[in-house]
């Protein structure tokens, strides 16, 4: 089964391996057009694209609805301590060290 | 709170960096949900969340002068994330590593060369978006957290939290290449636990 770049897809198994890239415009435009040349013929593939195309559609903004406990004061001080320093020491010598 | 995107969270960064009063308090507002939200998944128990949103937090402040490039912000936080829930690893949850194979997920094909008969669900059946806050996106979750580490990781990141496949990458402490193979993986998964889901609706 090809998998890599600039494969040329030809068959089913090919094709389903590159499916993610090939919605994400990820692939050379030469692989794009041969998968292309496969899914005008092939309705089964097509199928299986949209479902896979709605399946990511449905994961994007589909975070979890749980929520922390809100934050005490104790650890909001915590952080605000930390972020101070931080800030200070940026301040003096433009930073510690590199990212 | 009103979702915040990509530039929303670099403006934060850089406001927090040039230290906007203000900034500090909604920094926290915005990347502890998303912590906390993303560890839950990662780690399944929720005291394990709640502390490593606040470890996390407390990391990233205190190495805040670090950060250079505000636009980095969010694979920065991540990964300081990501390593915290490392270190709550519970075997259950974690263990064992297990591989997705691509071929576990190809649809059977015909034999001696019939067409391949393809039986899936039908997805234009898809409940409408005020069912999906409910139900599907419990399917969804579900599906999510039953995959694999690795590949749970990659699919928050890359179609949940919607990081780029170069921050996805940085944020794992891995390649693009294995991001993108992981991803496709993970997607087939959760692509196949909703055609179930639907199936089962059908019934």
């Amino acid at each position: 089964m090809a998998t890599e770049h600039g494969a040329h897809p030809g068959n089913c198994e090919e094709v389903f391996a590159l499916l993610s890239e090939y919605l994400e415009a990820a692939l050379p435009a030469g692989t794009c057009q041969e998968i292309e040349a496969h899914l005008a013929d092939c309705p089964p593939c097509i199928e299986f694209l949209n479902s896979l195309k709605r399946t990511i559609e449905l994961c994007h903004g589909c975070e979890s609805e749980e929520r922390p406990r809100p934050l005490s004061g104790e650890a909001r001080e915590g952080l605000l301590a930390a972020y101070r320093q931080a800030l200070a020491a940026r301040r003096e010598g433009g930073g510690k060290r590199g990212q | 709170m009103a979702p915040v995107d990509a530039t929303g969270e670099a403006d934060l960064a850089r406001r927090l960096m040039a230290g906007e009063p203000e900034a500090f308090d909604r920094f926290v507002e915005v990347f502890r949900t998303k912590i906390f939200q993303y560890s839950f998944q990662m780690c399944g128990h929720r005291e394990d969340a709640e502390e490593v949103s606040q470890e996390t937090l407390l990391k990233v402040f205190e190495n805040f002068d670090q950060l250079r490039e505000p636009e980095r912000v969010r694979a920065w936080v991540y990964r300081i994330a990501r390593n915290a829930c490392l270190m709550k690893r519970r075997k259950s949850v974690f263990a064992p590593a297990q591989e997705l194979s691509l071929d576990e997920f190809l649809p059977p094909s015909g034999q001696d060369g019939a067409p391949r008969r393809l039986e899936i669900a039908d997805w234009s059946a898809l409940p409408d978006e005020e069912v999906l806050r409910g139900e599907l996106r419990q399917v969804i979750h579900q599906a999510i957290g039953e995959l694999p580490e690795i590949y749970r990781a990659v699919m928050l990141l890359r179609d949940v939290e919607e990081l780029s496949t170069a921050e996805t990458a940085e944020v794992l402490g891995t390649n693009e290449e294995v991001v993108k193979t992981r991803l496709h993986r993970a997607r087939l998964a959760v692509r196949r636990k909703l055609d179930a889901y639907l199936r089962s609706r059908k019934n």
